[in-house]
């Protein structure tokens, strides 16, 4: 991940353009909320959309977190829907555990989001403390492999909770059932192995994501704008130039690394809540890969990007169904179609040119040069 | 410059290549894309009957989903030419959900903005238990065809199964097993990420200790690992076993048989439904299946008129044997259509009143359809059939008690 460090005359302007472009994402991102919503209490929008809104809210949150590893950071992440599955079948536990104590459904769902977090927090922490000290691309090899055996070991996992409390086996010779847990006639069987979360609970709603995709956006962007991210982005543009200077190498990888995997376990948690059953086998590499097209498709470090990416990508292949047979056919097109254009001077021209009015107001003219640096 | 000219040569390109795709799906009557427009079959005048399908068109599970969308198309064009249901016509549309919980509810909700009033489906069982919870929400009826696990019916008084459910197949397999094949020796290769796959052998292995079937191995596999199964098959080789259980999809499984077939080994196979669809797989060597037993409701080769004719008109339209899939898509439209006319419901009623019609209906009712005779559903929405043993022999199914 070379790149050329910048002077510093260079970036003192823009980090004022920054502010500005922050605070145009934070707008930009309330006022859809707010279109939404009120054109949904008008029966305006169609079921399909509304039923896309949660899962599309959580991929917003997903591209967001695997940008601050792999567009700030610098560091590639191959299984980024691990901390999402992580965090998907811990929030899903905690929910229903807290099904009969707790009747409150927002409550039982912000625990849900944050123990989904916290687990997933812990799981970045098991994974980046040795990788990251690794030089090269250690960490995405890892990351693939990690994904893989999250898959396996929550194939494994048998959870079920009843008034004594919650029980887990882990049936690694796939001769246990759900029946060997014991649990009393109250009981519920939240994991049932490769069977997955069955009979959840969906208390998941689109205010709900679009609170956590606010929540998200503050953490990322406050820590992309402060002292600690740009020690971050010191490490991604020289390594070796941040070392020479006193930054520990460690410490800010680790701190991008855990907090995009924290942030994915929240969303895997919302994710997982929108569903009445949800296998292990969702969070695989082809979902690892989904999240990172949305990251480089949207511009690696431009959160706006990957807001807008994880949005348009999720409702195309539904916006498709016209296509019949061949819409997936057509939705590769268009991804290319896209990338071709956004990588293109003539188009990004065009663009600018069409949209120029509406850009002059919320972001700046160097964004062209901002746009080239990050992708470089 | 040179870039711009090539970004508009590549939209050219894609430009022609959609109309080409867009007359092939024009004059190929036998792609179910056709069958997803309206129009196909329907006359336009008055008001008919939406029935929805959901199901794998394309990805790993299409076999299924297509089976399912064509039987559903026999039906109703038979329907619609013999004049409809009440007088009314059907439209039926067939939405794609690859399998994927996530997909199968988008597909649903599609549906449900086109005015569906019932769904068929979904056919696989993961989409279809997320799509239940929806169902039981919205209170429209469902009746799926295929999609086996007691979850999907489970707590939801809407939603129906047209397949003998995963308990009903793992321990039906093992009582046939137990009364056909005494002192059998039983290797059970089940994929352990799979719920449909998982819960057969669970209740197989229950049932085979009753049976007193010796169960000398069990390998598992996930779907990263269903390209070699060397390991197994050499594990239940040397295990003695003469009887291979296999309650998976038919893609590992012709794998399985294949190597098998290279190692000399001839144990006898036994599938479940998930084997069905094993015939009609692309490329796959016909040879390797024979012999190969498996439970299903429906045998293509029994000599009812009512399966005859079925048969004759899938052959003549799509080209193949239908399966047990097709079977029961078709059977699921003729159930509607037998328990909306004694209803008396019109398409003009909302479908949460059809759905109540319907639930009143389906618990009372006796269906005869290819899949069986004297059906019946129980409040929980499971339906009583007997499953089937057959034999593949020259490439088709023969009931077991026909076979050579």
């Amino acid at each position: 991940m070379g790149k050329k460090i910048k002077s510093a005359a260079n970036r003192a302007p823009r980090l004022s353009k920054a502010a500005k472009i922050d605070y145009a994402t934070y707008l930009g991102v309330i006022l859809a909320f707010a279109v939404v919503t009120v054109l949904g209490s008008q029966g305006m929008l169609t079921r399909s959309f509304q039923g896309q809104l949660v899962p599309i809210c959580c991929y917003i949150v997903m591209a967001i977190s695997l940008n601050l590893t792999v567009g700030v950071l610098g560091e590639l992440s191959l299984g980024h829907a691990g901390f999402m599955s992580v965090g998907a079948f811990s929030g899903i536990v905690a929910a229903m555990s807290f099904q009969a104590s707790i009747p409150s459904e927002p409550v039982r769902l912000v625990i849900a989001l944050c123990v989904g977090a916290a687990c997933a927090a812990v799981t970045g922490l098991i994974v980046g403390v040795p990788v990251l000290r690794l030089r090269g691309d250690y960490l995405a090899i890892v990351t693939l492999a990690f994904g893989e055996i999250i898959k396996e070991l929550i194939n494994c996992l048998i959870v079920g909770h009843d008034e004594n409390g919650l029980h887990v086996i882990f049936n690694f010779d796939g001769s246990k059932t759900i029946s060997d847990l014991g649990l009393t006639e109250n009981g519920i069987e939240i994991i049932k192995g490769a069977q997955g979360a069955t009979g959840t609970d969906t208390i998941a709603s689109f205010t709900a994501g679009f609170i956590l995709i606010m929540i998200t956006l503050v953490i990322v962007l406050n820590l992309v704008r402060s002292r600690s991210g740009r020690a971050i982005m010191a490490l991604r543009d020289n390594r070796i130039a941040a070392e020479s200077v006193g930054i520990n190498v460690t410490k800010y990888k680790l701190m991008a690394f855990v907090t995009s995997a924290a942030l994915a376990g929240a969303a895997g948690a919302l994710y997982g809540l929108n569903f009445s059953n949800l296998g292990a086998s969702k969070f695989n590499f082809n979902t690892s890969i989904l999240i990172l097209v949305f990251v480089v498709l949207g511009g690696l470090g431009k959160i706006w990007g990957s807001i807008i990416a994880a949005t348009v990508l999720t409702i195309l292949p539904e916006a498709l169904r016209g296509f019949e047979d061949y819409r997936m056919l057509v939705y590769a097109i268009v991804l290319i179609l896209v990338m071709l254009a956004t990588n293109s001077p003539q188009a990004k021209a065009v663009f600018s040119r069409s949209v120029g009015g509406v850009k002059g107001i919320f972001a700046c003219k160097g964004n062209k040069a901002k746009g080239g640096a990050a992708n470089g | 410059m040179k870039k711009f000219i090539a970004l508009a040569m590549a939209l050219v390109m894609c430009l022609a290549l959609f109309a080409g795709c867009g007359q092939e799906s024009n004059t190929e009557p036998s792609t179910p894309a056709e069958s997803g427009t309206p129009e196909s079959g329907t006359p336009a005048e008055g008001a008919s009957f939406k029935f929805g399908v959901v199901g794998p068109l394309t990805g790993e599970n299409a076999i299924y989903g297509n089976a399912v969308a064509n039987g559903v198309q026999i039906a109703v064009e038979e329907i619609n030419a013999a004049g409809g249901i009440n007088g009314y016509q059907v439209e039926v549309s067939p939405q794609d959900d690859v399998s994927d919980g996530e997909t199968s509810v988008n597909a649903y909700n599609n549906l449900m903005d086109w005015g569906m009033q019932v769904l068929i489906g979904p056919v696989t069982t993961g989409p279809a238990i997320s799509v239940s919870t929806e169902v039981y929400n919205d209170r429209i009826f469902a009746l799926t065809p295929s999609a086996s696990s007691p979850d999907v019916v489970a707590g939801k008084d809407n939603m129906f199964q047209m397949c003998f459910s995963d308990p009903n197949q793992g321990s039906g397999a093992a009582t046939y097993m137990g009364s056909n094949m005494p002192d059998a020796k039983v290797a059970v290769i089940y994929r352990n990420d799979d719920q449909y796959s998982q819960g057969i052998r669970d209740t197989f292995v229950a049932e085979a200790e009753n049976q007193n079937l010796e169960v000398v191995y069990e390998g598992t596999f996930t779907v990263d690992t269903q390209a070699d199964f060397s390991v197994q098959l050499t594990a239940a080789q040397s295990a003695g076993a003469d009887v291979i259980f296999l309650p998976i999809y038919y893609q590992p499984a012709s794998v399985i048989l294949a190597q098998a077939d290279a190692m000399g080994y001839e144990p006898t196979f036994f599938g479940v439904d998930g084997m069905d669809g094993i015939l009609t797989m692309p490329n796959f060597d016909l040879s390797l299946a024979e012999g190969v037993m498996v439970l299903t409701p429906f045998s293509a080769d029994a000599t009812d008129e009512k399966t005859v004719n079925f048969v004759t008109e899938y052959n003549e339209r799509f080209g193949e044997t239908p399966n047990q899939f097709a079977a029961d898509g078709y059977d699921c439209v003729y159930a509607l259509k037998q328990a909306i006319e004694a209803a008396g419901c019109t398409p003009d009623m909302s479908y949460e009143d059809i759905c109540t019609a319907m639930i009143e209906q389906f618990t009372s009712m006796t269906f005869d359809g290819l899949t069986g005779t004297g059906m019946t559903w129980s409040t929980a929405g499971e339906v009583s059939k007997l499953p089937l043993a057959v034999v593949i022999q020259d490439g088709v199914y023969v009931s077991a008690e026909n076979a050579k």
